[in-house]
């Protein structure tokens, strides 16, 4: 069955073409990528800077050559907020959050639950609130029942509202106190670790399909970025209907991120990709490089 | 395409493309920025969403709407020398890929009139380093056919061919081509034969076609 799927969460940066070509031909058509760790640890406000421009600039013009709308999350993630090399990203944070693809703060949250992670998780809720954006929460991956709930009373105290919230990377344990904070409870279905497509169909069953995202994570660790489309063809193999698929795989998504005013899924023909992208067929697509 | 994009075709375009609540915040943001000139900073990242991101024919060469709007706002900055340099610098630097090309396209049009001389040309040089076909065919506009040496000019047009950009979108071609061009056009162009791809059409009209 054609399917359309808005992933919000996958760090395309890290992967290649083929997943580009594989995700349109599974149905994905608009994506958000929200700012992370990559790997190996950043030492200079500089780096992340780049990274930014890339989030805002040459990966989008990637994603359009294969017909997908890219947007993306910018933030100080919570793992190298305890690095203070790092901490004057928060200052040149407000510049890029008036940028157009730019739909969330995110991923803020906790990592290890430090001080440090303390102060840049508020003071980027703050931020939310003064570019009236959404935010995207990453919950830990250590320590993640009590790491949930100490997120949430944060998001509380900021005094964002729960609606314009995503707590992510949930499971069986964490989703109930996240349901009954009114935020939205986003899953990232890997290959086995996180969440499974299979264990996610049961969350679905119990819990319902409203406020409920489910996400690839894909990044450059093990993960798979058609994991959504495998989650929608689990659903309908339980019994649900394509319109439940819809609403969780695009609706939902597309819901939450209009919040922000900044969500284009429009077709391909604006400014954005330019005569030249098609002419003669003649791109990326072909493999063109002017190095 | 023509060598020279004016102010009065980017006005002309925005009357005929923008709505009545983009012309109003247009107007409202070009008094800012004329009596706060640091105002540009939140303004430009915003045009788009306020003025549209629509493609437009007039001027030529694959302007948009929010290119033209973000033209006028450069266009009314109360600086001059270094201060103007600066500012245009920090817009491109700071912006996402739209803003890039709509500093980029600004350059052409204001150039005659707040005298930028060389100073943009390092813009191109990191517009031409990239490989996103908007911010190339930006770069090669009328300020570049101005400004860019013939190494640089050169390296971009087989860019362009690289990249699929139609030659007909680059200023001042016709004018700037040279045998040392036309050289490298024809090797690219030989190089695609013996590879048995496409060779893009428009090459012909500067290198000898092997048929003729």
């Amino acid at each position: 069955m054609a399917m359309r799927i808005f992933d919000p969460h996958i760090h395309m940066t890290s992967r290649t073409t083929d997943d580009y070509e594989a995700m349109r031909d599974a149905g994905v058509r608009a994506i958000v990528e929200p700012a992370f760790w990559l790997g190996q640890p950043r030492t200079s406000v500089g780096s992340f800077v780049d990274y930014f421009d890339g989030l805002v600039g040459w990966e989008p013009f990637r994603a359009g050559q294969f017909g997908i709308r890219h947007h993306c999350a910018l933030a100080l993630n919570p793992k190298e907020a305890n690095d203070p090399r790092c901490a004057g990203v928060l200052d040149v944070l407000p510049r890029y959050l008036a940028k157009d693809g730019v739909v969330a703060v995110g991923e803020v949250g906790y990592d290890s639950m430090t001080p440090e992670e303390d102060e840049a998780f508020a003071r980027q809720l703050r931020m939310a609130i003064e570019h009236d954006l959404p935010v995207l929460v990453h919950t830990p991956h250590r320590d993640k029942h009590a790491g949930t709930l100490r997120t949430l009373d944060v998001v509380r105290e900021s005094g964002i509202a729960p609606e314009r919230v995503i707590v992510d990377h949930l499971n069986e344990l964490t989703v109930r106190p996240v349901l009954e904070s009114g935020c939205w409870m986003a899953f990232s279905i890997y290959p086995d670790t996180k969440m499974d497509e299979v264990r996610m169909v049961r969350i679905l069953q119990e819990y319902g399909t409203e406020r409920m995202l489910v996400n690839s994570a894909a990044d450059w660790g093990r993960s798979d970025p058609l994991k959504t489309r495998a989650t929608g063809e689990a659903m309908l193999a339980a019994g649900f209907g394509e319109d439940d698929v819809d609403l969780v795989l695009w609706r939902n998504p597309v819901a939450f991120f209009a919040q922000s005013g900044r969500l284009d899924l429009s077709e391909q023909s604006e400014g954005d990709i330019d005569a030249a992208a098609t002419f003669e067929g003649n791109s990326i697509l072909r493999g063109a490089r002017a190095g | 395409m023509t060598v020279e994009t004016t102010m009065d075709e980017v006005t002309a375009a925005l009357a005929r493309h923008l709505t009545d609540d983009g012309a109003a915040w247009l107007a409202a943001a070009r008094a800012r920025v004329s009596g706060e000139p640091a105002a540009i900073e939140v303004l430009f990242p915003a045009a788009g969403r306020h003025c549209g991101r629509g493609r437009i024919e007039e001027p030529a060469g694959g302007w948009t709407v929010d290119d033209a709007a973000r033209t006028v706002l450069i266009a009314e900055l109360p600086l001059t020398g270094p201060a103007l340099t600066e500012t245009i610098e920090g817009l491109y630097r700071y912006g996402d890929a739209g803003e890039k090309r709509g500093v980029l396209r600004a350059l052409s049009v204001v150039d005659p009139v707040m005298k930028l001389g060389e100073s943009g040309v390092p813009l191109l040089r990191d517009a031409l380093r990239t490989n996103d076909t908007r911010l190339i065919a930006a770069a090669l506009g009328p300020y570049g056919a101005r400004h860019l040496d013939a190494a640089a000019y050169r390296q971009g047009v087989l860019k362009c061919l690289f990249t699929g950009i139609p030659l007909a979108d680059i200023a001042g071609l016709d004018r700037r081509v040279d045998d040392e061009l036309v050289r490298m056009m024809s090797d690219f162009a030989q190089e695609r034969i013996a590879a048995g791809r496409v060779v893009p059409d428009d090459v012909w009209r500067f290198v000898p076609s092997p048929e003729a």
